[in-house]
C-alpha cells in the first residue's frame, strides 16, 4: 500500500485489506482501576485513540470501595493483546489488568429479551426459557421479558431460539469474568 | 492560606523558578497570587507560545517546565504544546483555569471541557473538585511529568476552588499504587545482551530521545566505546553522542545520512537505546534491517515490540540499563576487537563514497545548507539550536553537529510549525548564559511570531534566524518529487517584511543576503544585543537530501 503522502491511487480493496477483516481468541481482560472520576472515560478512550475495539465491556463496585472493576472482551487477532494491556498499564489509575484464560475462568452475563408472543406461541416460548433455565420477569397479553444468566454461547443460543418469535428488544450487560479456584483475579 | 498561595507554595517546593502564562477570568485568583508568589512568571502572548516556552525550557534544562492558561480559549489555545510534548516525552505540567463548579457543564462563558479534550494527549491529567486535592494533585502532577518516561500532565483548577480557604501541609508521602515506573532494567537481559553485543560482527547502537531525556550521553559514550560500536542517533538522540567522535555515522532516517541507514539495514544487531523505531527511521517496515536481532532498552514496556519485535527486550531507563550494560560489558573475556574490522571497513567506504553533501553556490547565492554550516561557525558550535518543522529543520540536524546533549530542541513527533521560537525563548529563560538560536523557516516562525514581544520586554535575547525561500518549502519538495511539480498552494509570497516585524516588535531586525559575508554578519547578528531577527534569503528551490522516499527500505535512498 502506498504512502498517505504519495500519488499513488489508493483503491478500496486495499484499503479494506490493510484494515485487517481477521477474527481471533476472545481475550477476557479484568482491568483493576482506582475508583475515581473520569477513570472509565480514559480506558474507553485510549482504545478509541489506539483504534482497539472493545467487543462487550462490564464496570462495577468491587469488594474494596476504592477499586472497580471493568472487564471487557477484545478480538485478539485483531490487535496484538501485548500492545493493549501494555498500553493499558501505562494509566496511572489502571491497577492491575489480567487476560484471563478461558478454561481457568467463570464467565457470565445477563440478558434480557422483551418477546413477542401471541396464543399457542406462549407454551413454546416458556418452555424455551425452562431449558436455558432463565426467568421470566413481566408478562403482559402479548409479550414476555425473560432473564438469561449464563454465559455469552448460552445467551446467544437462546436469542436464536427466540428471535422467531418477534425479538422487540434484547439487552445484555456484557460479560464479567472471575478466575477458578481460590486465587484472587 | 489561599489555594493559590498554596499552590505558589507547592510550585516553588518541586522547584519552580519559572511560569510561562496568560491570564484570564478563570484563573484571577492564581494570578493574583504571582504578585508576591514569588516565582517568575514571563508574560506570552499566547499560550501557545507558553506551552512550547516550557518545553523548551524542559529540554535545554532537564527540569519540568510549566505553563498556565485560562479556562476556555486558553486551555485549547495550548493543546499543540501538550500533544507535542506528549509525542516527545517532555516533562511539562500544565495548569489551566475553569469556570467555577456550579457553572460546569452548563456551556458557561469561557468553558470548555480541558480535562475531556486533553485526555488522549496526555500522561495525566487532573480536575480539581475540592480545594483540599491540590497541594496533592501538584505534588503527583510534577513526579508523573518528570519521572518514568516524562510527559505533559494537565491540572484543571475551577476558579472558585482555587479562592478557597485551606490549610496547606506540604505533602511528602505520594501514593500512586497504578503509577510504578522500572528504572533498573533486569539484569540477566543486560547480560545476555552485552553478550550479544560482544559476538555480534555488524552490531550498529540507534539511539534516541531517551538517552537525553535519562541524562545517559556519557554511558552511551562509554558503551559505544567499551569496543568500537558504531552509533547513529534519530532526530530526538542528537547531541546524545558527540557528532564530531569517529565511531558517529550521523542521523538516521528519512533524512539520515546514508552510512547510518545503511549500517542499520546490514546490520546483524541492533541496539535500540531510548528510540521507538517510528515510521520515519524504519521506512517500509517490512524491509527494516532484515538481517538484524534487536535489542531493545526503553522505559516505557509499551514501545518494545510495538513495531518492531525486540528479540532482548530491556524495560528501565537509558542510563540505568548503560551503566549495568558497560559493566557486563567489561566484564566479558576474549571479546575480540579486531571482528569489527570488516563491518568498520564497510561502513568507512559508505561514508567515503556518500558523505553529506550539496551544490553550494558559486555566487552569492546563499545555500540553505550553508547557512547552518555558517552558522554553526559562527557559533562555534557551541549553542542552543532551536528549529520548527520543515526542510530548515532537517539541515539543522544534518549540518549543525551537536557535540553535547540538550543542545538541539526541536518538534520531532508532532513536527509542530511554530514550535522554534517560543522553545528558544524557553531556553534562553532556562539558560540565561548560553547562546540560543532558532533555525526558523520563513512559513514555520510566523505561526509563533508574537513571542517576539515577550522576548523584546522581557529582554529574552534570542537569535532568531529565518532561513527564508519563500516556501513552505517540505510541502514543496514533496509536490516537486512525489506530485509532478504541480505546486499547490506552498509559495509564502514576499510577505511579511521580517526585518519590520522584527523591529515593530522591538527586536533587531537584519537581512543576508550575501554569502561571503554570511559568516560575519551572524557573528555581528549574534554580539547584537537583545532579541534579533534575521531575514536570511536562500536558495528558494533546494531538496532535502538524501531521503528514503516514504513507504521505501533505507537501501532504496535517493539523492
Amino acid at each position: 500500500m502506498g504512502e498517505p503522502g504519495t500519488k499513488e491511487l489508493l483503491s478500496l480493496e486495499d484499503l479494506e485489506a490493510a484494515g485487517g477483516l481477521h477474527t481471533g481468541r476472545k481475550h477476557i481482560l479484568s482491568i483493576l482501576v482506582e475508583n475515581q472520576a473520569g477513570v472509565l472515560t480514559r480506558v474507553a478512550g485510549l482504545f478509541a485513540r489506539r483504534a482497539f475495539n472493545i467487543d462487550t465491556l462490564s464496570v462495577g463496585p468491587t469488594e474494596d470501595h476504592n477499586v472497580s472493576r471493568i472487564t471487557l472482551t477484545v478480538d485478539g487477532a485483531l490487535h496484538p493483546i501485548d500492545q493493549v494491556t501494555k498500553q493499558l498499564h501505562k494509566l496511572i489509575n489502571v491497577l492491575k489488568i489480567r487476560d484471563l484464560e478461558p478454561e481457568d475462568t467463570v464467565t457470565r452475563e445477563l440478558a434480557l429479551f422483551k418477546i413477542s408472543v401471541e396464543g399457542p406461541q406462549r407454551a413454546e416460548v416458556m418452555q424455551i426459557c425452562e431449558i436455558f433455565r432463565g426467568k421470566v420477569v413481566d408478562v403482559t397479553r402479548r409479550s414476555v421479558i425473560v432473564e438469561i444468566t449464563g454465559t455469552t454461547d448460552k445467551v446467544e443460543g437462546f436469542e436464536r431460539m427466540v428471535r422467531p418469535f418477534g425479538l422487540i428488544e434484547m439487552m445484555r450487560t456484557g460479560e464479567i469474568a472471575i478466575s477458578r479456584g481460590r486465587g484472587e483475579t | 492560606m489561599r489555594a493559590v498561595d498554596a499552590i505558589m507554595e507547592c510550585l516553588k517546593a518541586e522547584g519552580v523558578e519559572v511560569v510561562f502564562g496568560l491570564p484570564g477570568g478563570a484563573n484571577l485568583p492564581t494570578y493574583d497570587a504571582f504578585v508576591d508568589g514569588g516565582i517568575r512568571h514571563v508574560l506570552v502572548r499566547h499560550e501557545a507560545g507558553g506551552g512550547h516556552a516550557a518545553e523548551g525550557y524542559a529540554k535545554a534544562t532537564g527540569r519540568v517546565g510549566v505553563a498556565f492558561a485560562t479556562s476556555g480559549p486558553g486551555a485549547t489555545n495550548i493543546i499543540t504544546p501538550i500533544v507535542d510534548a506528549m509525542m516527545d516525552s517532555v516533562p511539562m505540567v500544565v495548569i489551566t483555569g475553569q469556570v467555577r463548579t456550579d457553572l460546569i457543564g452548563t456551556d458557561g462563558f469561557q468553558e470548555t471541557d480541558t480535562l475531556g479534550i486533553t485526555m488522549p494527549v496526555v500522561k495525566h491529567s487532573y480536575q480539581i473538585r475540592w480545594p483540599l486535592e491540590i497541594p496533592r494533585a501538584i505534588h503527583e502532577a510534577f513526579h508523573i511529568a518528570r519521572s518514568g518516561r516524562p510527559g505533559p500532565v494537565v491540572l484543571d483548577i475551577p476558579v472558585d476552588l482555587s479562592r478557597a480557604e485551606i490549610a496547606y501541609e506540604p505533602v511528602t508521602d505520594l501514593h500512586l499504587p497504578g503509577y510504578q515506573p522500572t528504572i533498573e532494567g533486569n539484569t540477566k537481559q543486560i547480560r545476555q545482551a552485552a553478550k550479544a553485543m560482544a559476538s555480534a560482527r555488524r552490531p550498529v547502537i540507534y539511539a534516541g530521545g531517551g538517552v537525553i531525556n535519562a541524562e545517559a550521553s556519557e554511558q552511551l559514550f562509554e558503551f559505544a566505546t567499551a569496543d568500537r560500536f558504531p552509533v547513529t542517533c534519530t532526530l530526538m538522540g542528537l547531541g546524545g553522542f558527540p557528532a564530531l567522535h569517529p565511531q558517529w555515522l550521523g542521523m538516521l532516517g528519512m533524512h539520515g545520512t546514508r552510512a547510518a541507514n545503511y549500517a542499520m539495514d546490514e546490520a546483524d544487531l541492533i541496539c535500540c537505546v531510548g528510540a521507538r523505531f517510528d515510521d520515519r527511521i524504519t521506512g517500509k517496515l517490512s524491509e527494516f534491517a532484515p538481517h538484524a536481532k534487536f535489542i531493545h532498552i526503553d522505559v516505557d514496556p509499551a514501545e518494545i515490540s510495538k513495531n518492531i519485535p525486540a528479540h532482548i527486550p530491556i524495560v528501565g531507563d537509558a542510563r540505568h540499563v548503560l551503566i549495568k550494560l558497560i559493566k557486563e560489558y567489561r566484564s566479558l573475556d576474549g571479546v575480540q576487537g579486531s571482528r569489527l574490522d570488516e563491518w568498520w571497513a564497510k561502513i568507512e567506504g559508505w561514508r567515503e563514497k556518500h558523505p553529506l553533501r550539496y551544490d553550494d553556490s558559486t555566487d552569492a547565492e546563499i545555500k540553505p545548507q550553508y547557512m547552518v554550516e555558517a552558522l554553526y561557525e559562527a557559533t562555534s558550535g557551541d549553542a542552543i539550536v532551536t528549529s520548527d518543522v520543515g526542510q530548515h529543520q532537517m539541515w539543522a540536524a544534518q549540518y549543525y553537529h551537536f557535540n553535547k546533549p540538550r543542545r538541539w530542541i526541536n518538534s520531532g513527533g508532532l513536527g509542530t510549525m511554530g514550535f522554534g521560537l517560543p522553545a528558544a525563548l524557553g531556553a534562553q529563560v532556562g539558560c540565561p548564559d548560553q547562546t540560543v538560536v532558532c533555525i526558523a523557516g520563513d512559513g514555520s516562525v510566523q505561526m509563533n511570531m508574537q513571542e517576539l514581544a515577550t522576548c523584546a520586554e522581557d529582554k529574552i535575547p534570542i537569535k532568531v534566524f529565518i532561513m527564508n525561500n519563500g516556501y513552505l518549502g517540505m510541502v514543496r519538495q514533496w509536490q516537486d518529487l512525489f506530485w509532478d511539480k504541480r505546486y499547490s498552494h506552498v509559495d509564502m509570497g514576499s510577505y511579511p517584511d521580517f526585518v519590520k516585524v522584527a523591529e515593530a516588535y522591538g527586536a533587531t531586525g537584519m537581512r543576508f543576503t550575501d554569502k561571503a559575508t554570511l559568516v560575519g554578519d551572524m557573528k555581528q547578528a549574534l554580539a547584537t544585543e537583545g532579541p534579533v531577527v534575521v531575514d536570511v534569503r536562500v536558495t528558494r528551490e533546494e531538496n532535502t537530501y538524501p531521503m528514503i522516499a516514504p513507504g521505501q527500505p533505507a537501501r532504496d535512498m535517493v539523492g
